[in-house]
């Protein structure tokens, strides 16, 4: 009993100890913001990785990717199709992007995906981070009248807005095809008027028809129509109808629309469906001229990193939007490769927050990639494909079905991995970074625990007198050492505590903290647009705090054994006699 | 210790309080003067508490420090020993191993009839914890504690924290009956050094009386007050010691307060002789 109100009444007397105990309560708190935080980002990060990346990955180790991609699948469900929930097959290819902004061309190197919208895309979360809520629930190439969000659907309450995404969609396609359509005809009849100067006795007017694609058609035949010379044979003369030339007069003429599509007039869309005849061949097959003012060209899904960049006050200001038609260009299977280009349609926007992945990522369908890239045989119709995602039953663990697959596929011409393994040394490092964090941390607590130790050795001699008393009243040895035990205990519980508590409220009001901090010191302590996080995301985990709480503890325990015993084994007389 | 001296000494302790159930709830001692006049008491002839040849020896670096040199006390049951002697001379040392704080270099202390210096420390806690009690020149209260705290330390050794709060009223009263005993029960709350040197004597006496020893060792109680408040103190022994048979052994170098004493005994040379 004696023991307890002691305890009580030392802790209550002797702030020198509550003043060693600082150290500890500032190591717990610490090492309970570092890892809510930590869990926090690694926990969002893999969601996002997750998001986007399916469970488990089949890759082709080359290029041209392998062969009937039916077969893998069926091959696939036949040894692993108790775990698996989907399996969706993707071409992936790196490429470059561009587009006209201002009149400047807009270059980007990509990931180019052809994903199968049938099949519902990534066999992923993918669909979740579209930005118009139709695709969100089912994923269409087609592009929307209107109605992406405004608001960044997954920023919660304090979301983004982005007003240009207002009138994105058709509203806005037919706005700027209206004008390109105004330009095109003003060209037209400038053209026409030309050939009339120069050509006066042909009494044979050209059709109007013909005309665009005659003239401004052959001069870029070099990045055009032979590129477009694929196996399957694209008629190349008709699909590049898009001169350079001209969409940089037309860039220049509507000031007024921001955006405005490289060249907008190639009509690969329907011309690939025909059938190839001679590459060269004059445009034989009745060309239909594409109209941007109630066409699209292929649909494409671009990351929102490539659209848009950010300004001033975290806001983003985009280059493209839904509507706006862009220029991909990438390398075909063929020996050696060439690179072809084709005109895209962008339908949507999407945008895991994984910058890594915004920045790079564009989804096409996958049969027209395919076609493209010359990966469909010609005669049967089958065709390569370079992975196959695959999305696995909530229980089944990846790594067990990715060795199943590897015994099945050989490793030489098959990369077998799980998503974690993709972002193993992303993930590794943050694990590191944090292991490392605690070590520090704890070491800090651990050398708390020294100071501890010596103010208690402090205390002890101060006590000495007393120590001898309570021996004189009968006092046992392990009795003395109970109390001198007991404080420390008490010492680190309340040390412990009141960091638990700090840390606790440093992370639960974490985003007010940095506001603040950044209103001090007039700089952004946490800038959304390196983190791409709206707020710092923190996950308490009651086992680590627990952990941290306890290891803190100890420590105040183990720092005052040696005090106590030494206070045990005072003798008595000598302690009476000490002044 | 032996039921026989038990039963002698119990009669003495007035069982005021109603709720008093056997030994772990303590019993109060009465009142000062109330209902125990007429009972004073005379030293009995047997032998309470004896040091028999004691030696002990204090060693400073190389040289040895003989301060007993086969000392021998004999303490009557329910007297009022006085031990006098230079200062230096060993009394303290004398006072401390019959209190069982240390343990002699050789001889015998005897507790009841019993030899008590050689028990197991566990043993020798008990006995100071409740038997033997000690009060000192510099008082020793606890400078964390209350008054009223510091009287209930030995009861809070004694028993666990359960049973010591199970009768938590019960030893709350005891100890608020003895302060008041000693006349202290306007200091109640107050801290040791909030009170006069005679005021943290009293509270002193109080602590060692809480558990009803049999003896008490009073180390110059007296030493550190002046003449007035040191009478008054020696009053309240004197009085504890007539009134309710406890057996008292004072050290002092004061022969006028010796001269208060049932008996006086002379320590010098390390030896105990006769005054
Ligand atoms: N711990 C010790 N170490 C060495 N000498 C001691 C110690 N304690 C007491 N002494 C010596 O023993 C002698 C007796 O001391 P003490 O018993 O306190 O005498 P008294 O109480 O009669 O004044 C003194 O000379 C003192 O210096
Ligand atoms: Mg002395």
């Amino acid at each position: 009993m004696y023991k307890l109100l002691l305890c009580w009444r030392y802790l209550r007397t002797r702030w020198i100890a509550l003043a060693s105990i600082v150290s500890v309560t500032l190591g717990v708190a610490t090492m309970i913001v570092v890892n809510a935080v930590m869990d926090g980002f690694t926990t969002e990060m893999q969601d996002r990785i997750h998001g986007i990346l399916s469970d488990v990955v089949v890759e082709s180790r080359n290029m041209e990717g392998f062969y009937d991609p039916d077969w893998h699948l069926a091959r696939i469900r036949e040894v692993a199709g108790d775990r698996i929930e989907a399996a969706t097959v993707t071409v992936t290819v790196p490429a470059l992007l561009n587009f006209q902004y201002r009149g400047t061309t807009v270059t980007r190197p990509v990931q180019l995906i052809g994903i199968d919208e049938a099949a519902g895309g990534m066999a992923s979360e993918f669909a979740k981070y579209l930005q118009h809520s139709d695709n969100r629930r089912q994923m269409s190439f087609a592009l929307h009248e209107s109605g992406y969000d405004v608001a960044d659907p997954t920023g919660g309450a304090e979301a983004l807005v982005r007003p240009q995404l207002a009138d994105a969609g058709w509203t806005h396609r037919r706005r700027w095809g209206s004008l390109f359509n105004h330009q095109r005809y003003v060209e037209e009849q400038q053209q026409k008027l030309d050939q009339q100067q120069l050509e006066p006795r042909q009494t044979v007017e050209p059709p109007p028809m013909q005309a665009p694609p005659a003239q401004p058609g052959e001069t870029p035949s070099t990045d055009g129509s032979e590129n477009f010379g694929t196996p399957e044979g694209t008629p190349g003369g008709s699909a590049a109808d898009g001169a350079p030339a001209d969409s940089q007069s037309e860039a220049d003429a509507p000031p007024g629309a921001q955006v405005t599509a490289a060249e907008p007039a190639a009509a690969t869309a329907q011309a690939t469906a025909e059938p190839a005849a001679d590459p060269f061949g004059a445009p034989a097959a009745a060309p239909h001229r594409f109209d941007p003012e109630s066409e699209q060209a292929t649909g494409c899904i671009l990351g929102m990193g490539l659209s848009s960049y950010r300004v001033e006050n975290g806001r983003e200001h985009f280059l493209v939007v839904p509507g706006d038609d862009i220029k991909l260009t990438f390398p075909t299977v063929g020996q050696p490769p060439r690179a072809i280009s084709d005109v895209f349609t962008i339908v949507d926007f999407y945008q895991s927050k994984m910058s890594e992945y915004d920045q790079s990522f564009v989804f096409v369908p996958l049969r027209k990639l395919q076609e493209l890239r010359g990966m469909i045989e010609p005669r049967t119709g089958v065709g390569f494909a370079s992975s196959i995602q695959i999305k696995l039953k909530n229980e089944a663990d990846g790594d067990l079905v990715r060795d199943t697959l590897q015994a099945t596929f050989p490793p030489e011409l098959y990369v077998i991995s799980t998503w974690r393994d993709k972002q193993g040394p992303l993930l590794a490092a943050v694990a590191m970074e944090t292991a490392i964090l605690n070590v520090l941390l704890f070491m800090i607590i651990a050398v708390a625990g020294f100071g501890i130790l010596a103010i208690f050795f402090m205390i002890v001699v101060e006590k000495t007198r007393d120590i001898g008393i309570l021996k004189s009243l009968g006092a046992s040895g392990r009795g003395v050492l109970g109390i001198f035990l007991g404080y420390g205990l008490s010492l680190g519980i309340v040390g412990s505590g009141v960091g638990m508590i700090i840390g606790l409220l440093f992370v639960v009001y974490i985003n007010e903290i940095a506001a603040g901090l950044g209103r001090v010191t007039g700089r952004e302590v946490f800038d959304p647009q390196i983190y791409y996080f709206s707020r710092i995301p923190t996950i308490i985990e009651p086992l680590t705090v627990g952990w941290i709480v306890l290891g803190a503890i100890a420590i105040a325990v183990m720092a005052s054994v040696l005090p106590a015993r030494r206070a045990s084994r005072l003798h008595p007389v000598e302690a009476l006699r000490y002044e | 210790m032996n039921k026989k001296h038990a039963t002698i000494s119990r009669p003495h302790l007035s069982l005021d309080a109603p709720s008093s159930s056997g030994e772990a709830v303590g019993v109060a001692l009465a009142p000062r003067g109330e209902g125990a006049i007429g009972r004073e008491r005379r030293p009995s002839s047997d032998v309470h508490l004896a040091a028999i040849n004691l030696h002990k020896t204090y060693h400073k670096g190389r040289t040895a420090i003989p301060v007993l040199r086969g000392a021998d006390v004999k303490v009557r049951r329910g007297e009022l020993l006085a031990i006098v002697g230079q200062s230096g001379s060993g009394k303290t040392t004398l006072l401390h191993l019959m209190g069982l704080l240390d343990a002699p270099a050789s001889g015998e202390v005897r507790f009841g009839g019993n030899r008590v210096d050689n028990l197991p420390s566990r043993q020798r806690d008990r006995i100071r914890n409740g038997k033997i009690s000690m009060i000192f020149q510099f008082y020793h209260l606890l400078p964390e504690l209350t008054t009223l705290e510091n009287v209930l330390s030995p009861r809070m050794i004694r028993d666990g924290v359960l049973s010591y709060m199970r009768h938590r009223r019960q030893h709350r009263a005891d100890a608020a009956h003895l302060v008041e005993l000693v006349g202290l029960k306007h200091r109640v709350d107050h801290r040791p050094r909030e009170l006069s040197g005679g005021e943290m004597q009293r509270a002193a006496i109080a602590r060692a009386l809480v558990n009803q020893p049999e003896v008490l060792l009073a180390d110059e109680p007296t030493g550190n007050l002046d003449r007035g408040t040191g009478n008054e103190i020696l009053k309240l022994l004197r009085t504890l010691n007539r009134q309710e048979g406890l057996t008292i052994v004072m050290v002092t170098h004061d022969d006028s307060i010796a001269a208060q004493a049932d008996r006086i005994v002379r320590l010098a040379d390390g030896r105990v002789v006769a005054a």
